[in-house]
């Protein structure tokens, strides 16, 4: 196991969360992960023995979102690059699924672009596999 | 999907020997396990040589080992040496009319998302039990 402590995230974590999240993404959006601290979300930071973010996670449970039973959904995760590779992001998933199985869900889900083959992986990884739905989308420009 | 011969047991060949890297497991070792030619299995190791994933095979009796990169190699990798890359194929007649662009735009479609999980799949992760 990695050298990190998960916990929940906090106020004082959404600077570096957008931080690290910028930096990765080139989108700052810090309104998104200050809503993230709502009570019905699953908000993890993975914290080094020094205090800093080493990545983090977030998801909620939904239920009959698309017509489909209650399940959790992980909307985003982020390790910082220096920190890859050493089961940071693993340890944040481990521990997002404990609480999603707690909260009496069985599956868990997400969306990930088809050309982001790192994340794409990484998921493929913790076992994931196609799910029953087929995302669909239309350009209205 | 369908895959080629060459593609399927490329895959098997290289799945088997990625299971333990120390291992060495000739042509014929590979081609009786899963029912094929060693003439047909030894075709398809050479090209798994050449692209670096396998060593060895020197006679008819030598053996392979895995020398790639688990974490680092996908599905895809191995599919890549042996099918034509998606949407490279040569013009087939109906194409450039309005209905055959149509059909390609969907053919696209299923190459891109069957691109996407092989490329996403790594030696590693398909050998690992599930989860």
């Amino acid at each position: 196991m990695p050298s990190v402590a998960i916990r929940p995230a906090q106020a004082s974590d959404l600077t570096a969360v957008s931080a690290l999240d910028q930096r990765e993404t080139g989108v700052a959006k810090p309104d998104y992960w200050r809503e993230m601290l709502g009570p019905d979300r699953h908000f993890l930071v993975a914290e080094t023995d020094n205090g800093e973010l080493a990545g983090f996670i977030a998801g909620e449970i939904r239920a009959w979102e698309f017509g489909q039973p209650a399940a959790g959904w992980v909307f985003a995760i982020q390790i910082d690059p220096a920190q890859r590779l050493h089961g940071v992001g693993t340890a944040l998933f481990d521990t997002l699924v404990e609480r999603f199985k707690a909260a009496g869900v069985t599956r868990v889900r997400t969306l990930v672009d088809r050309k982001d083959h790192l994340i794409l992986s990484f998921f493929r990884a913790q076992g994931m596999v196609a799910g029953p739905s087929l995302q669909l989308d239309k350009d209205l420009s | 999907m369908k895959l080629q011969t060459a593609t399927r047991l490329g895959l098997y060949a290289i799945l088997e020997l990625a299971r333990d890297p120390e291992r060495t497991l000739s042509a014929a070792d590979l081609a009786q396990q899963f029912g094929v030619s060693t003439h047909h299995l030894a075709k398809v190791l050479r090209v798994l040589g050449t692209a670096g994933l396998v060593r060895g095979g020197r006679g008819a009796t030598g053996g392979y080992r895995f020398i790639g990169n688990r974490k680092r190699t996908t599905l895809m990798d191995v599919v890549a040496l042996f099918e034509p890359a998606p949407g490279q194929h040569a013009k087939e007649p109906g194409e450039e009319t309005d209905i055959g662009r149509s059909l390609q735009r969907v053919l696209m479609e299923i190459d891109e998302i069957a691109e996407a999980t092989l490329r996403s799949i790594s030696l590693e992760t398909m050998l690992m039990p599930r989860r």
